[in-house]
């Protein structure tokens, strides 16, 4: 008999319409992304510039446009009552130390649902229709379609045909049990029903709609099968947080590439001193060159059952790829009872440092020491990262230089995975804190 | 540009585009404080984060040799020109959160000259506040080159210590032409680097107290120029006196927001105003200085409607949000159709802490960015949580 691995977690709410989504329904008469409804509707449409990646040359400051119309509608969604709860009301704050994680406690989120099974052993499975997926989402949780409008500029329309005949639109939708204000779902081509599964031509909107929002503080992320995603149903997630994540500010050890590989501009670091080990792709001569690496080197992990999380960073110039095992440690009965009794889900947002706690005494208590302890235990080990990496390798296309590489390490020493000690500031900083 | 049709105000027109960076300096200490900086060793530069886009709006001679580039080439545009292919973008990350939180900061960055050679700095980094005040004026960046560390090994033995260092550079000012001799130095260095300039390099001691004492140089020679008209700066934040004011980052922040709106302390007594938007003040008429500390009802007049007036309060109350329509008047007596919106803001610890009030003239034309009035309404409210969200949750760090 095939061996099962499974674990038992409350699933996220995204949408009003999935508690009912197993319920026979007649017929459909409330406006939703489904084939029945969406072709003859109108929706908001934000159709960015051919290139959206062409500002980040200029000094333009007004390029706001996408996050501008987001909160916009965000704010609109929330003052409607569409969310499960008030995500400003739950504290936050950042936690003392060299990478500032960043805690949230939120005691709402999981609060009335009960723990369903989920196997984590495939990260891909099939489209399954009968389970919630985003053609069942009402149209008013949709913020508005996002098109490439092949022009110089980008622009918005209130009300737009669904212009995309040849195929499924693209649509922004709220997620309804958000993480941080402004937290949305993008969905590539929602009528054509895509299995949670990366390919080229979806990764390379997410970094579109990355590079359109021109703020590195608005970041998307993507969770596999078996990395915590809970719905088979291709998506993307996005925020808006003014606050550098500790991913980003990690130090990286540049994987020395041959002059061959070279040739697209992507360059592949290594994370070095931060608990989850990972890969960091950045560059490219286009933004397509970047994504088509990265969407390889997901390709490879998902065709070959290895779960993983991707955080597009930096305005979609800098993308962080982390495969992991904690569901797999978790299903075998590796992960200790006092990390799970915190019922966190360490999923992409998790893993880049910006961590939701469902406990208070896990809020108050946090330190960057039990931030570190939980990432931790996602990571793949060293042995095993490295065995991945050279895969990733190859499937990317991604040649290592040899000679370099030695030299490098050397100048690096071993790489030591702990919380470095926290030191003051080089400078002195000024009073900040509100009078 | 995006769907707004006009050009904006720092769009083509170069004269007028550098007239109005060179006054964020002259405006705030003295016709002679160009000349004054042009006279000061070192490779430095200024930027103003109040004009959109964040640009610089001054540049010293010892840049140029640095860097190839001109004044002419820099002004007026973001100080990340500088950054290339292979800066890292963490370093990069930690210099964008100290501009964000307002700190002095270094950090040792790969930087590209105009030709595109690479070569590393350390870049010093300090803001400039209004001594009074505590407003933030200018970010100083200072950039010293960093040398290959063999030659750093070498010159720790005969260097003189960073105090006698200290004192050169200000000895320096006195020079006729300072920066010849500071950028002869650079080239220098620069010749012996050639290809292995994409090696980390770490900053020495020395390399780090030079760019200190430059900086220091430099803010008090500001200094010395901002007493003549009466404004005196410092490059730490001191704390303002009477209403509440808040955080330099978080004012900032909300300076970037387009729509006319107010926020007021929701937990002062009579809930005063402390902070309002230019479009607020061009669209009532009334100066910051009077508007601040007043209540939201200086806006009312004969023709405002009353129980509107009640509805809002009861929100308030329950902390809800509402959207109205009302009768409000500007300070000149005369009345508009203000469709207003007031909703809670709540800070890190999810409490209340302020009500933004945004209002719309009915009766102006606006760009509403293709959105409804009363969507497009909602973005300021949208923009101000995210502001209050992220400085907050830095700032409780401490």
């Amino acid at each position: 008999m095939e061996m099962k691995l499974t674990i038992k977690r409350v699933p996220t709410v995204v949408s009003n319409y999935q508690d009912d989504a197993d319920k026979p329904r007649a017929g459909c008469g409330r406006n939703c992304l489904g084939d029945c409804c969406l072709p003859a509707s109108k929706l908001p449409l934000y159709a960015f510039k051919l290139d959206p990646a062409k500002h980040l040359q200029e000094e333009a400051a007004s390029t706001k446009l996408l996050v501008d119309i987001l909160l916009s509608e965000w704010e609109d969604r929330m003052a409607r009552g569409l969310f499960r709860y008030d995500v400003t009301a739950c504290e936050t704050k950042v936690i003392p130390g060299n990478l500032g994680f960043v805690a949230q406690l939120n005691e709402g989120r999981h609060l009335k649902k009960r723990p369903t099974e989920f196997r984590v052993d495939r990260v891909l499975q099939p489209f399954d229709p009968a389970k919630f997926n985003f053609t069942k989402v009402g149209q008013e949780e949709v913020l508005f379609q996002f098109e490439n409008g092949d022009g110089d500029d980008s622009y918005f329309l209130n009300d737009a045909p669904i212009i995309a005949v040849d195929r499924a639109p693209n649509v922004v939708a709220i997620n309804v049990s958000p993480i941080e204000y402004g937290h949305v779902l993008l969905i590539p081509r929602v009528l054509d029903r895509l299995p949670q599964k990366i390919d080229p031509e979806s990764f390379l909107l997410a970094l579109q709609m990355a590079a359109e929002a021109a703020s590195p503080y608005f970041r998307l992320g993507y969770n596999s099968l078996g990395a915590f995603a809970t719905i088979n149903h291709l998506h993307f997630q996005a925020y808006y947080l003014s606050v550098p994540f500790p991913v980003e500010k990690a130090a990286t050890h540049k994987i020395p590439l041959s002059e061959d590989t070279m040739k697209n501009g992507v360059t592949v670091s290594k994370l070095i001193n931060y608990p989850v080990r990972g890969l960091v792709f950045e560059g490219g001569n286009t933004l397509e060159d970047l994504a088509n690496v990265v969407s390889n080197a997901c390709i490879w992990l998902q065709d070959n059952n290895v779960p993983y999380n991707v955080l597009v960073s930096d305005c979609g110039k800098r993308i962080f790829l982390f495969p992991q095992c904690y569901a797999e440690k978790q299903a075998l009965g590796e992960v200790s009872q006092e990390l799970l009794d915190t019922q966190v889900n360490p999923a992409v947002w998790e893993i880049s440092g910006h961590i939701v706690l469902k406990r208070r005494s896990d809020y108050e208590e946090a330190s960057e020491t039990s931030a570190w302890k939980l990432l931790a235990e996602v990571s793949l080990s060293e042995e095993r990262f490295e065995e991945v990496k050279a895969y990733i390798f190859s499937a990317a296309g991604l040649v290592q230089s040899d000679e370099e590489e030695e030299e490098a390490s050397e100048g690096e020493g071993t790489t030591t995975f702990a919380p470095v000690p926290v030191t003051p500031l080089p400078v002195a900083e000024g009073c900040l804190v509100r009078q | 540009m995006a769907t707004s049709g006009a050009p904006g105000p720092d769009d083509h027109d170069h004269d007028h585009g550098h007239g109005r960076l060179a006054s964020s300096l002259t405006a705030r200490y003295s016709d002679w404080v160009l000349e004054a900086l042009d006279e000061l060793p070192g490779s430095f530069l200024l930027t103003d984060p109040a004009l959109p886009g964040h640009p610089i709006v001054y540049a010293s001679g010892g840049l140029a040799a640095l860097t190839g580039y001109a004044p002419r080439d820099v002004l007026g545009r973001n100080a990340r020109l500088f950054q290339g292919a292979a800066t890292d973008r963490a370093a990069v990350a930690g210099v964008r959160e100290a501009v964000r939180t307002h700190r002095a900061h270094q950090a040792a960055l790969l930087n590209y000259r105009r030709d595109g050679a690479p070569h590393w700095v350390l870049l010093h980094l300090a803001p400039v506040f209004h001594a009074r005040d505590g407003t933030l004026l200018h970010f100083l960046a200072v950039q010293v080159p960093i040398a290959p560390a063999a030659a750093t090994r070498g010159a720790t033995c005969h260097a003189p210590g960073p105090l006698l260092a200290a004192c050169r550079d200000e000895a320096r000012v006195r020079e006729d032409l300072p920066c010849a001799t500071h950028a002869g130095k650079v080239f220098v260095d620069m010749d012996k680097r050639g290809l292995e300039a994409e090696e980390p390099r770490v900053a020495s001691d020395r390399e780090k107290e030079m760019a200190t004492s430059t900086a220091n140089n430099i803010v008090s020679a500001l200094n010395r120029y901002s007493k003549l008209t009466g404004l005196v700066v410092s490059s730490k934040r001191c704390c303002s006196i009477g209403i509440p004011a808040l955080s330099s980052s978080l004012n900032l922040s909300l300076g970037r927001i387009k729509q006319s709106f107010v926020l007021t302390d929701s937990r002062l007594p009579d809930m005063p105003i402390i902070y309002a938007s230019d479009a607020f003040t061009s669209l009532t008429g009334y100066s910051r200085e009077e508007i601040l500390g007043c209540n939201c009802k200086v806006l009312n007049g004969p023709g405002t409607s009353l129980e509107v007036l009640e509805e809002i309060n009861q929100h308030i109350c329950s902390e809800q949000a509402c959207t109205v329509d009302l009768l409000s008047y500007r300070k000149d007596g005369s009345s508009y159709c203000d469709l207003l919106h007031v909703s809670p803001i709540r800070d890190a610890s999810g409490k209340v802490a302020f009500h933004i009030w945004v209002h719309l003239d009915m009766g102006a034309k606006h760009d509403f960015n293709g959105l409804a009035p009363e969507v497009w309404l909602l973005g300021a409210v949208g923009a101000v949580r995210v502001a209050v969200r992220g400085c907050q949750a830095s700032t409780m760090t401490a």
